[in-house]
């Protein structure tokens, strides 16, 4: 049946085509124009060169989905289990920082983190680096745990993971009760009512949790140069320096940039086919 | 019909934006002046007693780098009269076309410039800039992380100070010091030379002597005592020495880079009466001089230059280190060891480019 196209969808069918369909097709039309206007694929020619990079941000991007996700399910179920009042608190506690600019906060996660920061004073203070020093026979005055890819993927789980918490927390709490009490009437235990009823039934929220961490972790630039370094770049790095580096060349940014947007879609693609299939697997 | 309708609707929304921005110079009666610089490099009280003085609005904006300010000019999205790039930039500029020549008649305090940076070889007649700052490009190491003093770009290469040394994230810069130590020219074109360079940091990369690259980063990381060694520009330099009395800034005995920052006008600035009236403030003795004091880079007026260890006195009440006045204007006997950058060939910059991000990889 068709509908009549709403009005109220007109300033958003606009938005989207201005900033949203435009700006894709910007980078569609310069990944293959060549530097004086031409069609190319030369900028896909270079691509094999940045192979590492590539893998090192979707391995790094991985690895913080991963983390999120187990940390985050867990946390959103609990909450979703406690009283109103405890659920209004966490609730501001998850988005409170998010009401501070990311560059301000992984800024004091450099303080935080760097060898004459807080956490490695504080261990000097407690004695942790004598000990170590005197158990493993080092000769360490502290912890390196800046400018490490450890260091980046903290910066990525700590600026992204309320994206992980808030969508299967929403999905879990609107979960109806119904469905629980029969699932226990027919004689399901606590594990299995979790497993074969809480879980399938919250697998929306887990795909679009991971969804909204994945993406923004494997585009990142900002977090790869303040938190590790700078010295094994990341996509978002690698783009960001056709853009505004020495050699000025949009072109293999764009195709850069493309090429990422397509695996990205390939994953989210496999991903959601493969959960579609599981939900209807566990539902049967 | 539903697609045609809003790709109406799109093509309206678009007409009326570009209507908007369409009348905007045709406007006579605001007398306005756009001006894109770096960060921390005006005293901004200037702004407002420009405007005061002339009525003229300032719009102030900054831009990370030369080569970011580059790109905003080439994707075309910026509307700038006056610019501060640095001498290697300018010369790119005005090859390519971008500067417009400059009026002096209504620059009349050009007149105050050093000659020593009038007639440079980035604007060899002196048709398009107004020098605004200039400085040398250092080593800043820590004197409680390092047995004795440093003269040698070699600490920036060596093993000896493993994750300990901060590298400059700039192309230009970092190759730079790397050309200035094996004893080449900041702007060979020789491609074995530049190579060469490249691997003497990607050595030292693989060896682990840095901590990584960076820029503004750099500041927090000496002040804070988290790295031993970096390279920084002077005027930065007596900003974290404020912040931590232990740090040391030397010109190595290879010699380095200097570098002249000017102001210039674009080609199609829309305001250019406005742009001259700016630069022409900027050069005066009082601009000049608060802005020596303020952001701490040397300025190119020669009375200002001389007259600056007794404002300095005259307004904290002590006298000026001799070593601090050396470091933001560097005597001529260390500048005679530097070496300015001059615009490299296209060729070279784009080698510089996938030099620069293979050291990324």
């Amino acid at each position: 049946m068709k509908r009549k196209l709403s009005l109220f969808a007109i300033p958003y069918v606009v938005w989207m085509a201005l900033f949203v369909v435009a700006p894709v097709f910007l980078v569609v039309l310069y990944a293959f124009s060549s530097k004086t206007g031409g069609f190319t694929l030369d900028n896909f020619a270079r691509m094999g060169t940045y192979a590492v990079v590539f893998g090192r941000s979707f391995r790094l991007a991985l690895i913080a989905t991963g983390i999120c996700l187990a940390i985050g399910y867990p946390v959103s179920y609990m909450m979703s289990k406690e009283g109103p009042r405890f659920q209004r608190i966490a609730m501001v506690l998850i988005m409170l920082p998010m009401w501070m600019n990311f560059l301000l906060r992984t800024y004091s996660w450099m303080a935080i983190l760097e060898n004459n920061g807080l956490l490695n004073q504080l261990f000097q203070k407690i004695g942790l680096i004598d000990l170590w020093n005197h158990v493993f026979g080092t000769n360490l005055t502290f912890f390196p745990m800046m400018n490490t890819q450890g260091a980046v993927v903290l910066g990525m789980v700590y600026n992204y993971l309320p994206f992980m918490i808030l969508p299967i927390y929403s999905v879990i709490i609107k979960l109806d009760p119904s469905l629980l009490e029969a699932a226990r009437d027919l004689g399901a235990d606590s594990v299995n009512v979790f497993r074969r009823v809480i879980l399938p039934l919250s697998l929306p929220g887990v795909l679009s949790g991971i969804t909204m961490v994945f993406v923004p972790s494997v585009s990142t630039f900002a977090i790869s140069t303040m938190l590790g370094g700078g010295t094994r770049i990341l996509l978002g790095d690698l783009i960001e320096q056709q853009f505004t580096g020495g050699a000025y060349n949009p072109y293999l940014g764009a195709a850069i940039a493309l090429v990422m947007m397509a695996i990205v879609v390939l994953c989210m693609w496999v991903m959601n086919h493969f959960g579609e299939g599981e939900e209807q697997a566990v539902m049967l | 019909m539903k697609k045609a309708m809003a790709l109406a609707l799109i093509l309206a929304v678009c007409l009326v934006l570009t209507g908007c921005g369409g009348t905007d110079g045709s406007n006579g009666e605001k007398r306005e002046v756009n001006v894109c610089s770096w960060g921390e490099y005006i005293d901004e009280n200037l702004i407002y007693q420009f405007e005061e003085e002339t009525g003229i609005q300032v719009n102030y904006s900054t831009a990370e780098s030369n080569e970011a300010l580059y790109s905003l000019l080439s994707m075309g999205g910026a509307d700038y009269d006056v610019i501060v790039p640095s001498d290697y930039m300018i010369s790119q500029l005005i090859e390519e076309g971008l500067l417009a020549e400059l009026n002096y008649e209504n620059i009349p305090n050009f007149s105050q410039i050093d000659d020593r940076f009038k007639n440079l070889p980035y604007d060899p007649e002196n048709k398009y800039t107004v020098p605004y700052t200039w400085g040398t490009l250092g080593l800043i190491y820590n004197s409680t992380m390092v047995d004795g003093p440093i003269t040698s770009w070699s600490a920036m290469f060596d093993p000896a100070y493993a994750n300990n040394v901060l590298m400059i994230r700039n192309s230009r810069d970092a190759l730079g010091i790397a050309l200035i130590y094996l004893g080449y020219s900041v702007n060979t074109t020789n491609e074995a030379e530049i190579r060469e360079a490249f691997q003497l940091l990607s050595d030292a990369k693989n060896n682990g002597v840095y901590q990584g690259f960076f820029m503004d980063e750099t500041f927090l990381k000496m002040e804070g005592g988290n790295a031993a060694l970096c390279t920084y520009y002077a005027g930065d330099f007596l900003t974290m020495l404020d912040n931590n009395p232990d740090l040391v800034y030397v010109v190595p005995k290879e010699g380095s880079n200097w570098f002249v920052d000017a102001m210039c006008v674009l080609k199609d600035a829309q305001h250019k009466e406005e742009a001259e009236a700016w630069i022409n403030f900027l050069a005066s003795n009082e601009a000049s001089m608060a802005n020596m004091d303020y952001i701490g880079y040397a300025s190119p007026n020669t009375e200002v230059l001389a007259g600056y260890p007794a404002y300095y006195e005259e307004t904290y009440g002590e006298p000026l280190d001799q070593g601090r006045y050396e470091i933001m204007a560097a005597p001529e006997d260390v500048l005679d060891t530097c070496e300015a950058y001059l615009v490299l060939p296209a060729e070279t910059r784009a080698l510089y480019n996938d030099l620069w991000t293979e050291l990324g990889i």
